[in-house]
């Protein structure tokens, strides 16, 4: 089944016509409307006629997530606040958030295509879905909630966490289908057994899993252990959010909105476009948004572009599964975190030295992250109490600046390695 | 009435505090009283040594982070229920405790004991006349 046919299916010359076209508006847009990229343009030299073609958009700048947070929180919207129907926002590096609006068509477009995605998986209106993203400022739950909603599936709302609940209602309800993110999919399925449950009291057929970078294995993984089709779903709030590209049910790569979304491949150090096919920086081009539009902004995200046609029919260019970051952003249980959030919170707290090393792991198929950091002697007293208090308020403060629960270690000081170079301040170990 | 005590952080590490011990032997540094408090992931060591001052030098200049506290220090009669006479005491005073550990030095039975009210219970030391110990006492 093919949501839109038209365009999933568009010749791939119209498609470079209609994507001529909207980069055109788009720039008119942004250049009349949004004061940081009508500076950016204007110091480049480059300006809203010299876009005539898809081509050209080679000639605009780059967006980065610190360009967001430098203009935190509405700076960068094209449209007055009137027209914004709603708001969404993602932890940021400095205790900002990175925040994005949406107008109502902008809403409608969203629908339009988290409902391609889903029915790309083979989800319709005879499924019965369990959207077990977060609801609320994270794009997860409401993102998929309403594509959901325009393929007719029944929706179940239950969004994160609370496994016992997740498993009862999976299987009262009967669920088909299970939105959340690949590593709580693997949760739920080992927590099966220990809540009493089976596979045969479950009737789940498929898994619209993403939010963070998961890899062929753990997808093969995932079908093998609760027995159904799992699919990628591709997003990321400053883009719109979960829905921006899918893999069909040949998973021979995402196939990206490209009507709405317009991916490049640029080489990391040069930013300069790679041949289709080679690795570099996935970029996009919101092609029709309203609210916050944005010009080649890098999502820092590795990936390769196919633009050939895929068996299922869609000519549809299709993005490689994201095999990793050219930043150290750590995506944890699928919240971004950088490692200078962490530094940034220990500085402001002051209580302990700066040297840390963060370890993420992955318990139960739930990632967890402890934090070693070096106390600092002043801090040193005759009691337990007093340590085990500074760690809770390191804790706490970690908590409400990152949205994750930190286990905090006190280590001796000068026992965490330095280096000469860049400093290493992460063991992930959840690599396989 | 107190007398220093080290307060040596330590990790949970095999041969860690062993590591502390040879550090105080090489700096011929006597251990009168030894006593460590733990967590799951680390504990604090602390020790009433015969020099203070040295040990905490030398434990430094070794990398260990250590601090030293004034504690309060009492005798006790060697008799039974003589420690529980001076903790009735605190508590009819709304004295917390926060830890305590006793040793013995020649014919001495000492209480050594942190309280969340240091000045409360000093004014209840003085006022019932309990006997107190002094650094000299341990020479």
């Amino acid at each position: 089944m093919i949501w839109n046919k038209d365009i999933e299916c568009m010749d791939r010359q119209k498609m470079r016509a209609l994507q001529s076209e909207r980069l055109k508006q788009l720039v008119d847009r942004v250049y009349n409307n949004v004061a940081f990229y009508r500076k950016r343009m204007d110091e480049m030299g480059v300006e809203p006629s010299d876009i005539q073609s898809i081509d050209d958009i080679v000639k605009l700048p780059f967006t980065y997530k610190t360009d967001l947070r430098d203009n935190y929180p509405f700076g960068l919207f094209a449209v007055p606040m009137k027209d914004i129907v709603r708001v969404h926002a993602s932890s940021g590096t400095t205790g900002k958030p990175t925040t994005v609006g949406y107008t109502k068509n902008d809403i409608e477009n969203w629908r339009e295509v988290v409902a391609r995605c889903l029915t790309m998986a083979g989800i319709g209106s005879d499924d019965i879905m369990q959207i077990s993203y977060g609801y609320g400022l994270f794009t997860g739950g409401l993102g998929v909630h309403y594509g959901a909603e325009t393929v007719g599936c029944s929706v179940v709302p239950i969004s994160g966490g609370n496994t016992r609940r997740q498993l009862q209602l999976m299987s009262d309800f009967s669920s088909t289908v299970l939105a959340c993110t690949p590593s709580y999919a693997l949760h739920l399925a080992d927590a099966l057994a220990e809540n009493g449950y089976s596979l045969a009291d479950m009737k789940l057929k498929a898994g619209v899993f993403g939010a963070e970078p998961w890899t062929e294995n753990m997808r093969l993984e995932l079908e093998k252990k609760w027995g159904i089709r799992a699919h990628d779903i591709y997003g990321l709030s400053e883009i719109m959010g979960p829905g921006v590209a899918n893999d069909c049910i040949c998973h021979t790569g995402l196939h990206v909105h490209e009507d709405h979304f317009f991916p490049e491949i640029v080489h990391p150090d040069t930013k300069q476009p790679v041949a289709d096919g080679e690795e570099g920086e996935l970029v996009f081009t919101t092609l029709t948004k309203e609210g916050i539009p944005l010009l080649r902004y890098n999502t820092r995200d590795l990936s390769t572009l196919n633009p050939e046609t895929c068996e299922c029919g869609r000519t549809s260019v299709r993005m490689k599964k994201i095999t990793g970051r050219s930043d150290d952003m750590l995506i944890i249980r699928g919240v971004n975190l950088f490692p200078s959030q962490i530094e940034h919170v220990l500085l402001e707290l002051g209580e302990t030295s700066a040297h840390y090393m963060l370890y993420v792991d992955r318990d139960n198929n739930l990632d967890t992250l402890e934090l070693k950091v070096e106390l600092d002697e002043t801090r040193l007293t005759d009691t337990i109490r007093d340590l085990q208090n500074l760690s809770r308020k390191i804790s706490q403060a970690l908590n409400s600046a990152i949205g994750l629960s930190v286990k905090v270690t006190l280590v001796e000081p000068k026992t965490i390695a330095r280096s000469e170079g860049k400093a290493v301040r992460v063991v992930d170990n959840r690599k396989k | 009435m107190t007398i220093r005590q080290l307060s040596v952080f330590l990790e949970n590490k095999t041969g860690h505090l062993n590591q502390i011990l040879s550090v105080l032997a090489r700096n011929n540094i006597n251990i009168v009283a030894l006593t460590v408090a733990d967590s799951s992931d680390y504990g604090i060591l602390r020790a009433i040594v015969s020099d203070p001052e040295k040990a905490l030098q030398a434990l430094r200049t070794e990398q260990f982070t250590v601090r030293v506290h004034d504690i309060l220090s009492l005798e006790m009669d060697a008799a039974p229920g003589s420690m529980s006479k001076i903790l009735d005491l605190f508590t009819a005073a709304d004295i917390c405790i926060e830890y305590v550990y006793a040793f013995s030095f020649g014919s001495k039975s000492i209480l050594m004991v942190r309280t969340d009210n240091c000045e409360k219970a000093v004014e209840v030391i003085l006022t019932n006349g309990l006997k107190t110990i002094r650094e000299e006492d341990l020479k």
